[in-house]
């Protein structure tokens, strides 16, 4: 199962490699993972989208809590969440596949941020799902490269991740 | 305030911190901090001659006395070759605080001279780990770092301080912090009063239960409350290797260790039973044998203070993360005080059908199939002639299996072994961290040809500290636990498995200075063995021949269930 862990941690050097490293040494997965600064320079947001069964996860959050730099952690599928990714696609952009790119980037509600004579690069927002279903949908399309952040998480409704 | 360079401070915090001695040697990035050593008086400091055995003096001296011990290490070789030890008590929970030298901060991931990521490569076996990048800090991080290395499930902490943080001409205020407190890092102090009361109420109503602990009550300084407990419920007791001396020895209701090479009683208890109290031990490998078939009718109560160990590797049904101390003071207060009791007559059957496991096999072992004596019998003349009061310091092998299977600790902190790492090379090292601080009493080292080797040059630390450790080689001419592996699963095929090429024991250490004693038959052992112990002030090296074809037993057969065990080479369940 797939599941998105929201890690707010210390902002100090060394932090994340200790994720990373509690990730590679425990055999964890690891599919995404963001992580910046947040309101409080202190602190560090990170989300990571792990898959695994319920024990495998019981055992990530508790490995992750017991990270002296760990200051909480929050398994955002347990509940009703939001999860955003953003993306940027550049395409190949000639002739016909010109129009088409802008109207599959427009159903989809993406914006066209870069243009030259032969090149697209089109900014995408949202589920993981919607950014694999817009790569399908231009599949005849040239895709010269795909920039994706992974995904970020937050609980909806007054639910916060806060000290 | 006073002005102390950051090398004084941290001689100073180590001070302040109640720390006698620490273990260590010096190098390049270490100089201004061995200046400010040699400087003062207060804290001694100890020269080993392998970084190794000075984690492994820190690691023993925390086990002894469940503070953190402190080793002092350059940056570069001397780091690495602290990695063993470091990892050591890693993976025992050991609390231990382990100074490294970096060089200069502006020359660091430059590929300076003997530069290495110390904070990198000891990451994955350390509880936490500093760098200090502002000498300023340095009180601050070394309050830190014992308070992390001895709170919460104890464990290692890495300071490594770069060389420009210690430079004697820069000064700053010094004042050591009363306390600490950290927003991301609050360790629990008690267990969930409902979940105790849950695991009390099944504990009365246990038919066949089985009180399993380990390190955490040696650990956790809950071994007087485990007795109490065990004494008011009248149940069964088995320790993990670990564990031993958390529960007496000699008392009745202890049925020996569990595991690999448990007691045939314990590790049929376990299988049998109806109801576990497991509390800080964690189900690890050698304990649970094939995970999937391990106890199948138990209803389990894991009592543990790190919550990633309780459900790790087997479900347990009563979670309780808390220290063991504060669990057991709750159930003995909750047992007293219940109107239930136990049900007498299933308790007795249970007893009685435990008593018969004991009767067959009881840990008998042969002594008529060869000439040569035997190493358990070594090591109950051992247990015999220190009144099974000695601090026994193990290395790995088949002599670690029989110290702990046939000495009988009757107070925890006796017996002191590489349990999760199983590191050759610990066992002297140990013995004279724990002889330094407990001068008094007698120190084993018990160890083989092969492990022994491992930190042989420790001798020389020996000799010039005066430190009179007695060292009981069980000489099989082998690496036994190897060839034992070898006679049972390789047909015998013992590759690199003997050694042929053995120094002169007796001369080696009379090198050194100290006192060799050579014993080959059982009729000489206890006189032989006494006299050494006679020699308080001397090391004595006794270089016992035993046969090389014993094995350890009972052993489980891989992957079976508990109750899966060869008690003999040619009896099996």
């Amino acid at each position: 199962m797939r599941h998105i862990i929201s890690v707010l941690m210390e902002n100090e050097p060394g932090a994340l490699s200790r994720v990373v490293g509690l990730f590679s040494q425990r055999n964890f997965n690891i599919e995404s993972l963001t992580v910046a600064p947040t309101e409080d320079s202190t602190l560090s947001r990170m989300t990571v989208m792990t898959t695994g069964d319920e024990r495998v996860i019981e055992q990530i959050t508790k490995q992750l809590n017991k990270l002296i730099d760990v200051v909480k952690v929050v398994d955002l599928s347990e509940g009703d969440h939001i999860e955003r990714e953003l993306m940027m696609i550049k395409f190949k952009a000639n002739g016909q596949m010109r129009a088409e790119i802008k109207r599959t980037a427009d159903i989809f509600r993406g914006q066209i941020i870069d243009i030259t004579p032969n090149t697209y690069t089109v900014q995408l927002v949202g589920s993981s799902d919607k950014l694999d279903a817009f790569i399908a949908s231009l599949g005849n399309a040239s895709i010269m490269e795909v920039v994706r952040s992974g995904v970020s998480g937050i609980a909806r409704g007054e639910k916060v991740l806060t000290i | 305030m006073e002005l102390l360079s950051g090398a004084e401070m941290v001689v100073r915090a180590l001070r302040d911190e109640g720390v006698k001695y620490i273990y260590g040697y010096p190098g390049g990035a270490l100089l201004h901090v061995y200046d400010a050593l040699f400087q003062q008086d207060e804290v001694e400091h100890i020269l080993v001659r392998h970084e190794q055995a000075a984690t492994h003096m820190a690691d023993a001296y925390a086990r002894a006395t469940n503070k953190p011990g402190v080793a002092l290490v350059t940056s570069g070789p001397g780091a690495t070759n602290a990695i063993t030890g470091i990892a050591t008590a890693y993976m025992d929970s050991i609390p231990m605080v382990v100074i490294t030298g970096q060089v200069m901060s502006f020359l660091i991931g430059e590929d300076a001279f003997q530069e290495t990521d110390m904070l990198g490569i000891s990451r994955p076996i350390v509880k936490h780990n500093f760098s200090v990048t502002r000498a300023e800090d340095i009180p601050s991080i070394i309050k830190k770092a014992f308070y992390i290395a001895q709170t919460g499930r104890p464990g290692p902490v890495v300071i490594d301080i770069p060389k420009d943080m210690t430079t004697p001409t820069e000064r700053f205020p010094y004042e050591y912090p009363k306390s600490v407190k950290l927003r991301s890092y609050n360790p629990v102090t008690k267990g969930h009063s409902g979940q105790i009361r849950k695991a009390v109420d099944m504990l009365l109503a246990a038919k066949r239960p089985m009180i399993y602990t380990g390190g955490g009550i040696i650990m956790g300084d809950a071994s007087a409350e485990l007795t109490e407990l065990a004494h008011l419920l009248k149940y069964p007791v088995t320790n993990t290797l670990m564990g031993l001396g958390g529960f007496p020895g000699t008392d009745p209701q202890f049925v020996g260790m569990l595991g690999m090479h448990g007691s045939y009683e314990a590790n049929m208890a376990m299988h049998h039973s109806d109801l576990i109290l497991a509390i800080g031990a964690r189900f690890d490998d050698r304990v649970t044998n094939g995970v999937d078939k391990f106890c199948p009718t138990a209803r389990i109560i894991h009592v543990d203070i790190d919550p990633a160990s309780i459900s790790k590797t087997v479900q347990a049904d009563v979670p309780i993360v808390g220290p063991s101390k504060a669990v057991l003071e709750e159930m003995i207060q909750l047992v007293k005080e219940s109107k239930k009791r136990p049900d007498q007559d299933a308790i007795d059957a249970w007893w009685k059908q435990i008593d018969e496991w004991r009767a067959r096999h009881g840990g008998r072992y042969r002594t008529d199939d060869s000439e040569m004596m035997k190493p358990q019998q070594v090591i109950e003349m051992l247990c015999k002639v220190t009144n099974g009061d000695a601090f026994v310091c193990s290395d790995v092998g088949q002599h670690q299996m029989f110290a702990a299977q046939y000495y009988k600790y009757n107070k925890p902190n006796r017996w002191i072994n590489s349990g999760g790492l199983g590191t050759m090379g610990f066992g002297l090292p140990a013995a004279m961290g724990v002889k330094m601080n407990f001068p008094e009493s007698d120190v084993v080292c018990v160890t083989g040809e092969g492990s022994i080797q491992m930190n042989i040059q420790e001798l020389s630390t020996c000799k010039q500290y005066d430190i009179p450790v007695k060292i009981i080689c069980l000489n099989n001419q082998s690496l036994g636990m190897v060839r034992q592996w070898q006679d049972m699963n390789y047909e015998s095929r013992h590759s690199q498995s003997y050694m042929n090429s053995l120094p002169d024991f007796i001369k080696l250490v009379e090198s050194y200075g100290h006192v060799g004693m050579k014993v080959t038959k059982y009729a000489d052992l206890e006189n032989a063995m006494r006299e050494a112990f006679a020699m308080k002030d001397r090391l004595v090296f006794m270089d016992i021949y035993v046969d090389p074809f014993e094995h350890v037993y009972p052993m489980q057969v891989p992957r079976g269930s508990m109750r899966d065990m060869w008690l003999s080479k040619t009896e099996r369940t």
